[in-house]
């Protein structure tokens, strides 16, 4: 594409008088985008998310062998080599297999827990700052008691009740992740309740649902996208925890977490069955941390001329 | 009798606050009715309690003939709407002007969206080249022109006006006031203006009313307020503020 082409289609993006819905849409996109991509670090933490995407999404190209099926005759226990990147464990299955297919196991508890609490926090909060009264107190006093327990313990409780497994631990780490959701998204919705335009709302004759749903909603969202991002790199440890006490994926899962516990036994000898895992967990998380500072920059509508 | 819009003994009590002590006023259909008084004597109070803002705890609204309880009904909002002071705040801030004059139509079910928000957008000055732009990408003078494209679009009987320019410089003000008288006298709308600017309730007003802490003080057509034909103290102490200050020699 020719750099006029480029700059006029920059132009339209940042026209201020667009033309129809979709242009002012795209051209907001934009201006986010552009504040976010200026942010180097930020930037290498989206990288590190879309490489995670990329590996779940090909590990059965990208995986040289089995993550389950070991060679328990010649392979057991093998420092990093050529042939096995980050070594073999105790059962010859080669490491940086098993990495590659955890990532997907990664992927699911993390983007489960968001999607199951996530919304359950938005919803009770902005229901309860909206509402005010006896409504709030009762839900906000129910999301104090989630908060009180230190959140492993009570993910453990649930584990415990629930008996282990991979969903288990997604469930319980989503009833326990919820509350600080519910805590930003009403403290947001208490700023905006009665500013004007949510009273000229309200003069319209809409709906308190509708009030909520469609004017509220959006203002918290940008806040709890933030939030929600920076909490995946903790999602993703306590996942870990809870594989590590035997509690979330079982064996032979190739589950991160689950591969340090198994790993535990060696870790002075062979460092690499542990140690690879958790490299693996440390770089997740950053990416997540990283990503999620870039998107408070560009999302925060206190920031800038948004 | 016509009357628009009348107000009888009208109470409201914020927590124990008494912030409006028995307040009655009528104003007639297609007229333009002014609230004056210092800051706190409760003219916005009683213009939030008639749309439904505020807690009213005693006393009765009638619009139109209708005698309105603690809740209002859809009915009451396509008959009475209400521009806000500030303007830099009445506009939501992620929404662009085409979705804020959607919403009211959207929640009234009216079919012809399109054409009403061209047609709205025109009448107030502002070209379709405004439709698609976010509040923050507009002037005060504009986004109050959104405001009141936003007031008018369920097509009300009465507008509630607070303060609608005081927030406005000199010159954007003249511009809106003019917009305001405009669109009242082609659709013989009857308003309830409140301000504290003397001047500008004489210019757009043809009585109004006197407010001082929560209670009326008195009611005056415009010519005798601009004739200084006044009764009570207090509005000859308005007046006197109202003409700025006086060098004594």
């Amino acid at each position: 594409m020719s750099t006029e082409a480029i700059q006029s289609r920059r132009d339209w993006l940042l026209s201020e008088r667009p033309a129809s819905r979709m242009q002012a849409r795209l051209g907001r996109a934009y201006v986010a985008w552009r504040r976010f991509s200026a942010n180097r670090l930020a930037f290498v933490g989206l990288l590190i998310i879309l490489a995670l995407l990329v590996v779940a999404a090909f590990a059965d190209v990208l995986a040289p062998y089995s993550p389950t099926i070991g060679d328990l005759k010649n392979a057991r226990l093998l420092a990093p080599s050529a042939a096995h990147w980050f070594g073999t464990d105790d059962l010859g299955r080669d490491i940086y297999s098993r990495i590659i297919y955890g990532s997907r196991w990664t992927l699911y508890v993390v983007i489960l827990v968001a999607i199951i609490a996530a919304p359950v926090g938005l919803l009770v909060g902005t229901v309860a700052g909206y509402a005010g009264g006896w409504t709030d107190a009762i839900l906000m006093r129910i999301t104090d008691i989630f908060l009180a327990f230190p959140k492993l313990v009570l993910a453990l409780a649930f584990v415990a009740a629930l008996g282990p497994g991979i969903e288990n631990a997604v469930l319980a780490i989503a009833i326990t992740s919820w509350p600080p959701y519910a805590r930003i998204a009403r403290a947001e919705t208490l700023t905006v309740r009665n500013s004007d335009y949510i009273k000229a709302v309200q003069l319209m004759g809409a709906s308190p649902f509708r009030i909520v749903l469609r004017h509220i909603m959006p203002l918290c969202i940008s806040s709890l996208i933030i939030r929600v991002t920076l909490d995946m790199a903790g999602i993703i440890l306590t996942a870990a925890g809870l594989g590590f006490l035997g509690l979330g994926a079982q064996p032979p899962l190739p589950e991160w977490g689950t591969m340090i516990a198994s790993g535990r036994r060696f870790i002075l000898d062979q460092w690499w069955v542990a140690g690879a895992p958790g490299f693996a967990i440390l770089i997740v998380s950053l990416g997540f941390n990283l990503l999620g500072d870039g998107l408070r920059d560009a999302l925060d509508p206190r920031s800038g001329d948004q | 009798m016509n009357a628009a819009l009348s107000v009888d003994g009208l109470e409201v009590i914020f927590d124990r606050f008494r912030a409006l002590k028995g307040v009655s006023l009528e104003v007639r259909s297609g007229e333009s009715y002014g609230l004056v008084g210092e800051s706190g004597s409760g003219k916005s109070t009683l213009l939030r309690a008639i749309a439904g803002l505020a807690p009213v705890a005693s006393g009765s609204i009638t619009v139109n003939g209708k005698n309105l309880g603690k809740g209002r009904d859809k009915a009451f909002y396509r008959e009475v709407q209400m521009v806000f002071q500030d303007p830099y705040g009445s506009l939501h801030p992620r929404q662009t002007v085409d979705r804020l004059l959607q919403e009211p139509l959207a929640i009234h079910g009216f079919a012809d969206g399109e054409k009403r928000i061209e047609r709205a957008l025109d009448e107030v000055g502002l070209g379709t080249g405004f439709r698609f732009r976010y509040a923050h990408q507009l002037s005060g003078g504009q986004r109050q022109r959104v405001a009141i494209a936003r007031a008018l679009i369920l097509e009300p009987s009465i507008l509630l006006l607070d303060e609608p320019t005081s927030a406005l410089d000199a010159s954007v003000q003249a511009e809106v006031l003019n917009l305001l008288e405009e669109v009242r006298r082609r659709r013989k709308l009857t308003f309830l203006m409140v301000s504290h600017d003397l001047a500008i309730i004489t210019h757009m007003c043809e009585r109004l009313m006197v407010m001082q802490s929560g209670e009326a003080v008195e009611n005056l057509t415009a010519s005798q307020l601009v004739g200084h034909r006044v009764t009570k103290d207090y509005t000859r102490n308005l007046l006197r503020a109202s003409e700025g200050f006086v060098r004594t020699a």
